[in-house]
């Protein structure tokens, strides 16, 4: 009887010094303000496979920061609003992140359209902006306090320009999708050929939805001189255009986009795909890096803390997210402030950063920072990727 | 010569797909004069529905069998709850609400199925077929040869049986059908059914062609539509000869024009086609007085 009162004193004495450590904790919690950084993602609607592990990421990180003692001796708070993919509601929750919650920084906009909508909401606050979006409009012209992280459609055509010119192919075909992505990248391709004296002798296009290529392909086929084939493209096209090549018997190099850039596109194609070459980011070949590469460490720690957390294969869509939290989080730190002024200024400075999409190093003129390294060539053999030349 | 060939080979393949769709086209029409903008949503379930059965493990054939089932479930779903409580309703609101039906089995198929893009293996190989320097798959030639036989299948129907007859007699006065003892909600329950299952069974040969996704439906329910008009809605030949013509359309404009102006060349043709001849090219000739 006796043990079980004093049992029952020593309980109340652990609550009662439980209590008081907890009301401790918080008021420590209270003296270090968090860092407020926003987001607004379309997590659901019709670009959720964009968004969602992109704000998945986003609060994984932000978790493991905070379990590191956060940032400046402060903890980190995520402040995150799902659009859903629409413009108007991204320009609202912009404001608010603004003018309510008084973020210093925001890593976010999951599509170019929400992000030109946000765009002047942060340019008129003065707060530094990353966003996800593929678009080189976000960055073109250079807005003081936009950036971005995704590579450009840009860097990709350069990337398979600089294959064929070392593999002297001087003269293409093209055949490209009228959908935004086809339409888009063929502009930038056909903006940079120049400069790798490449000419283009067939200039073909398909519809998004069309369901045989094979008389574009014929007539690349039937012109002589044509030395590859380029195809920029995005969804099921290119792989029917790949299986009517095929069919075709066309024996010429067949160059895709990074748009394909996919387990799904090698599906789809089937055999017809083997010999295929198209630049993707690291991240798609994590395990396939020679061990001296300089992204090999931190690409496999993204994919390997991700797949554990979430259960799901990782996607370059959030390996953009990552490399936008983690260039703030740096220009926080050698900002040494909050203030966005600093963190915008820093952020500019940013220089030699190996994140998962590319190595970044960025200036006054260029708010991305990402070179043709920041892409590697594939070549497709036996439905498997094999990693060619750098 | 050879490129002549190649064309006409990509163009039949094209065409007997837009052939498939639009014979499903056919017997709702003949029915009850609504056109189903779900007709490409049937296509969709056979080709999804044997993505899905086959990759669970179950053999092609069985596969194929259950999706057309499955579509031919949906198709008298969609009588039943959504064309039979509207009776009364005008066709141009029956058209509506199967438009409606269309964006509503999308919307479940992203939640069945998922959102990217399946397809199925051919038949017969992947091997091209060599004809005087052009090639052809052999699976075109399954399309055009399940096309023939529904197109064979649909006519004697139609034609031949009592059956077929009681449905166009439904069609063409409801009233006096039900006066000489056709039983119509059942002729119309009916008209659906087969209805979704010419879809599903042609959503099962295009796939390992177009590949399928849950949103096709609406590309093959407006090219299907497309060439049901141009060859006279709701006759099964003129579904057949509509489609071909399309695809070869198509694909001579792409081949001879330039591919940019691919679906104006096939559309003005469509154009043309409608002004001289408004109710297709093997349409009735009957003028409706009032």
């Amino acid at each position: 009887m006796r043990t079980s009162v004093t049992g029952r004193w020593a309980l109340r004495a652990v609550a009662l010094a439980a209590a008081i450590s907890t009301s401790l904790g918080s008021s420590f919690a209270l003296a270090a303000d968090p860092v407020k950084i926003g987001s607004v993602v379309s997590a659901t609607g019709p670009a959720a496979f964009l968004g969602d592990p992109e704000a998945k990421t986003l609060k994984l990180y932000v978790e493991e920061l905070n379990k590191k003692g956060g940032l400046l001796g402060r903890p980190v708070e995520l402040v995150l609003y799902d659009d859903g993919g629409d413009a108007n509601k991204a320009k609202t929750f912009a404001t608010r992140l603004v003018e309510d919650d008084k973020v210093v920084a925001m890593v976010g906009g999951t599509t170019t359209g929400t992000t030109m909508a946000m765009i002047p909401v942060f340019e008129d606050a003065k707060v530094p902006f990353i966003s996800l979006a593929g678009a080189i409009e976000i960055i073109e012209p250079v807005r003081e306090f936009v950036f971005k992280t995704p590579h450009t459609d840009k860097t990709a055509c350069q990337k398979i320009f600089e294959d064929m010119k070392a593999k002297g192919f001087t003269k293409i075909g093209m055949i490209s999708g009228t959908d935004g992505f086809g339409k888009s990248m063929r502009a930038q391709c056909l903006k940079v050929i120049g400069d790798y004296g490449i000419t283009v002798l067939v200039d073909e296009n398909y519809g998004a939805s069309d369901s045989d290529m094979t008389p574009q392909l014929n007539k690349i086929k039937n012109t002589a001189g044509i030395q590859a084939v380029l195809n920029p493209g995005f969804g099921q096209g290119p792989a029917i255009v790949t299986r009517n090549y095929a069919q075709l018997g066309i024996t010429l190099p067949l160059y895709e986009s990074h748009g394909v850039a996919s387990k799904s596109y090698v599906d789809l194609a089937g055999p017809a795909a083997d010999g295929v070459r198209l630049p993707a980011p690291a991240l798609l070949v994590a395990d396939k890096l020679a061990a001296d590469d300089r992204q090999k460490a931190v690409v496999m720690e993204y994919k390997t803390i991700y797949e554990k957390a979430t259960g799901q294969p990782v996607s370059t869509f959030g390996g953009y997210a990552f490399d936008g939290m983690q260039l703030m989080v740096k220009a926080i730190e050698t900002a040494k402030s909050t203030d966005p002024q600093k963190i915008r200024d820093a952020l500019e400075n940013t220089k030699d950063y190996v994140g998962v999409t590319g190595i970044y190093t960025m200036s006054a003129k260029d708010h991305l920072g990402l070179g043709t390294d920041s892409f590697r060539l594939l070549l497709i053999k036996g439905g498997d990727w094999v990693i060619e030349g750098k | 010569m050879a490129e002549f060939l190649q064309l006409v080979f990509s163009g039949l393949t094209v065409g007997a797909v837009y052939a498939l769709v639009a014979l499903g086209f056919t017997l709702i029409y003949n029915a009850s004069d609504v056109i189903n903008f779900a007709q490409g949503d049937f296509v969709m379930i056979g080709g999804m529905g044997t993505v899905f059965l086959a990759a669970a493990g179950i053999a092609l054939p069985l596969a194929a069998l259950m999706a057309i089932v499955g579509a031919v479930i949906v198709g008298l779903l969609l009588h039943r709850l959504a064309i039979e409580p509207a009776r009364g309703a005008s066709p141009v609101a029956l058209i509506m609400i199967t438009i409606g039906a269309s964006i509503f089995i999308k919307g479940i198929a992203q939640v069945v199925f998922d959102k990217q893009f399946h397809s199925l293996p051919a038949f017969s190989g992947d091997t091209p077929i060599q004809v005087g320097g052009a090639t052809i798959l052999p699976q075109s030639l399954w399309v055009m040869g399940v096309a023939l036989g529904l197109f064979v299948a649909l006519y004697l129907f139609l034609e031949k049986t009592l059956l077929g007859k009681a449905l166009l007699a439904t069609a063409a006065n409801r009233l006096a059908a039900r006066l000489v003892g056709v039983n119509v909600t059942i002729i119309l329950a009916l008209a659906f059914g087969v209805s979704a299952a010419i879809g599903a069974i042609a959503g099962v040969v295009v796939t390992p062609i177009t590949l399928t996704r849950y949103d096709v439906g609406t590309m093959f329910a407006l090219k299907g539509f497309a060439a049901a008009m141009v060859g006279g809605m709701g006759n099964p030949l003129g579904a057949v000869v509509g489609g071909l013509l399309i695809g070869l359309l198509e694909a001579f404009g792409a081949g001879y024009i330039s591919s940019t102006y691919k679906d104006a060349v096939a559309f003005v043709v469509i154009l043309l086609v409608l002004f001289f001849l408004p109710r297709g090219l093997f349409g009735g000739r009957s003028v409706e007085r009032v």
